[in-house]
């Protein structure tokens, strides 16, 4: 029997076993609109723009693992989808992105909402397809999947003209797939881990540093068995929060630009240093000629190859999935007969201590106006530190980064690499939908949250009782530390004027706004806030407007070269 | 020290897969000296060398780059070992008077072939390396050349090296 291209678009993805696609109509996807309408396998979110559909299911993929689907219309549809796509590219998340395209006949026309989507998203996606012919569209499909979801995740998108969701072929879902040019090294190389083993033994002051891969290739087991095994100290990245318990004694908080003095510190002077999943970026070893400062011999397990020896050159490169090869590693460790050197370990942790005991992220907590990283220690407290925490960009990102303690992976959600503003309360939705019944805080700024607000009417529409917790400076308060810091406080264009009135605000989209002002009634607040078990919740925390981010990597230094709070 | 490399790659025939090499390119600022690209004898794929010039460390992360397109199928770096390049070149030179006798040993020298002559006007034709054809055109008094064009190198390994599938 044939089917037409709309009917197989909407039974690929039945196949794939997705659960929820994200999306908007238009023109272009009206007879896949139709089919999504004729079934209830898939079931269609309907978000209030486009940018807020792929955060979505960006959302859905971090909390789950599993892939996200978006769906949107040709032209403005998809170029709404681009932040969104660019947001999930640069942190590699698994992703679908089903894009309608005008009829091929029309294409190169200047048809009416024609854009070249492939060509504009080609930077921003980890492949992309533009189907011309309707006997290609099934297995272009499965490829998008099995490329999205293999080897370094990240999003595909299948662009698909109108006329082809009309013409039909036979469906025939291929069960797997095979690209002779797309093969993923799994396993790590056995000498290159043997090599690793032997240094990992003869370190005196070793380190693990860990990214976003530990999460990605869920291998949190097996990096917290070879830490412990170790017992050497490690870091997480903003990416790899949660990868192992932020609450166990080896952990030393997050690293990089606004990392912890104890995490910076170790990562500089360490002499033998794992890197785990973790891409050596800008924001994390600062100047990267500093860091070339300290000698030290690196262990890199990435399984992209072009991650290593990217920005810093690396001793030990090990191509593979991270899981794999920490689970080969630790086997190989556990067998030999060697110990490593454990008085120079015992020195390195007194010294490690020691920085540790300055307490860098202590705050004035007597303090009469409410201060954001209070906040965010009691929704801590309030949620037990099992909740699910998206966030948007900003202090308040850091601050959540810095006293949530993620003791599991991909409850921390939040755009790390490329920073997009308005990514937490639609990511939230996403994780929502995955997990009903869990707790869903979303962390963010009076100007953040601005930036997708609309999406406060899906959650109505979907019954996603998320908590809105905006920590209000009225001010873009990362932008005004900096201005304040290496512009001369000079605050141009960062106060946040005119700001509406978030509990009205949030009363008229059908849900429960709270305002908060005193540091005594904040966790009050949560409390009810998370016992309004069915109500959308948005706090409106009035914080400090002045408060800036601890420690602080300042652009082109090197990470002992943080700025304190006490400095100042 | 930027050094000269000559890349191959060997992709899959499809549409937009040459916009993918060449964005890769602008969009990480890798140079592209010279890019040529056509099918192979299996005509599923295409056969791209590009000469660009780079550190070590650029050349390692243009090759790992190329590898990460989902469309190429096969890099290698032809510096790596012994390899021969050749491109091709069409001059049209003004060719009148006693210059036409010139012309013609000038070709024959750097075993270039006239492929078309008019009535006041050849056009040579000049395989080589890069090198060979730049010192045709040096050879050349400047004022004679009307118009020139190059394909671009393209590169192969000596003897066993063989890039296939
Ligand atoms: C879409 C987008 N535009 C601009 C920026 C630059 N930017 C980074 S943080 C920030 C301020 C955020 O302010 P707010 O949401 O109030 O959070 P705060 O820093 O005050 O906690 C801006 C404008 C960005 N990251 N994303």
């Amino acid at each position: 029997m044939e089917l037409t291209g709309a009917e197989i678009t909407v039974r690929c993805l039945q196949e794939e076993g997705v659960e929820f696609a994200f999306g908007y109509p238009g023109g272009a996807v009206l007879y896949i609109y139709d089919e999504i309408f004729k079934q209830d396998k898939v079931k269609h979110v309907l978000v209030r723009h486009e940018q807020a559909a792929v955060h979505a299911a960006d959302g859905y993929a971090r909390a789950t693992g599993r892939v996200g689907v978006a769906l949107v219309t040709s032209g403005p549809g998809a170029t709404n989808a681009v932040t969104g796509i660019a947001t999930a590219y640069m942190d590699s998340i698994p992703m679908v992105i089903i894009s309608g395209q005008v009829p091929t006949p029309a294409i190169g026309l200047d048809a009416f909402q024609e854009v070249d989507t492939v060509g504009i998203t080609r930077p921003c996606v980890k492949h992309n397809f533009l189907v011309k012919d309707i006997k290609d569209l099934a297995v272009t499909i499965k490829k998008a999947f099995h490329i999205a979801a293999t080897g370094r995740p990240g999003p595909v998108l299948v662009d698909i003209p109108k006329d082809v969701t009309t013409h039909k072929a036979p469906f025939d879902y291929p069960k797997r797939i095979t690209l002779r040019s797309y093969n993923p090294v799994t396993k790590g190389h056995p000498m290159q881990i043997k090599k690793a083993v032997k240094l990992l033994l003869s370190a005196k002051r070793p380190f693990v540093y860990t990214g976003g891969g530990v999460i990605l290739s869920e291998a949190s087991n097996q990096l917290a068995k070879l830490v412990k095994q170790l017992g050497v100290p490690c870091t997480s990245t903003l990416m790899g929060l949660g990868g192992y318990p932020e609450t166990d004694r080896l952990h030393l908080g997050m690293l990089g630009m606004h990392g912890t003095y104890e995490a910076n510190m170790a990562m500089q002077h360490c002499d033998v240093l794992l890197a785990v999943g973790a891409r050596f970026d800008d924001r994390v070893i600062g100047n990267p000629a500093h860091f070339n400062q300290e000698k030290r011999q690196i262990i890199h397990i990435d399984i992209d190859p072009s991650s290593i020896s990217k920005r810093v050159k690396v001793d030990v490169p090990i191509v593979g999935d991270v899981g794999q090869v920490l689970e080969e590693l630790t086997k190989q460790l556990q067998a030999s007969k060697e110990r490593g050197d454990q008085h120079a370990l015992k020195t390195w942790w007194t010294q490690i201590e020691l920085w540790r005991s300055k307490n860098c992220l202590n705050y004035d907590r007597s303090s009469k106006i409410i201060k954001p990283q209070f906040v965010i220690e009691k929704l801590y407290e309030v949620t037990k530190g099992d909740a699910y925490v998206t966030s948007d960009v900003g202090q308040h990102q850091m601050w959540a980064a810095q006293y949530y303690k993620f003791d599991k992976p991909r409850r921390w959600i939040n755009s790390g690499g490329l920073g997009t503003m308005g990514f937490g309360l639609p990511a939230a939705m996403g994780v929502k939908m995955a997990f009903p019944k869990a707790n869903v805080a979303c962390v963010t700024g009076e100007a953040s949250i601005q930036m997708c607000i609309q999406e406060l009417s899906t959650c109505k529409q979907y019954h996603l009782p998320i908590k809105v917790i905006t920590l209000n400076n009225r001010y873009m308060g990362m932008v005004r530390q900096w201005q304040q810091f290496f512009h001369g406080n000079r605050y141009s264009e960062s106060y946040m004027d005119a700001l509406p009135d978030f509990v009205k605000l949030a009363e008229a989209y059908g849900h429960v706004g709270m305002r908060i002002e005193k540091p005594s009634d904040v966790e009050g607040a949560l409390k009810e806030a998370f016992k309004l078990k069915d109500k959308l919740v948005f706090m409106d925390f009035l914080t400090d407007q002045t408060e800036n981010v601890f420690p602080m990597v300042p652009g082109g230094k090197g990470l002992s070269e943080m700025i304190l709070a006490e400095d100042l | 020290m930027p050094m000269r490399h000559i890349i191959s790659v060997l992709l899959e025939n499809e549409a937009g897969a040459l916009s993918r090499v060449s964005g890769l390119f602008s969009a990480r600022g890798y140079n592209i000296e010279s890019l040529t690209v056509a099918p192979t004898e299996d005509a599923s794929m295409s056969r791209m060398t590009i000469v660009t010039r780079g550190s070590e460390e650029v050349i390692e992360q243009i090759v790992k780059q190329l590898n990460k397109l989902i469309e190429v199928v096969k890099v290698a770096d032809l510096n790596e070992g012994s390899h021969l390049e050749r491109e091709l070149m069409l001059v049209k030179v003004k060719a009148q008077g006693e210059w036409r006798e010139e012309l013609k040993r000038m070709s024959d020298i750097f075993r270039g072939r006239i492929i078309d002559v008019a009535d006041g006007t050849y056009t040579v034709e000049l395989t080589g390396n890069g090198a060979k054809l730049d010192a045709f055109l040096e050879a050349l008094d400047a004022s004679v050349i009307l118009e020139t064009v190059r394909t671009g190198a393209c590169g192969i390994g000596r003897g066993e090296r063989i890039l296939k599938v």
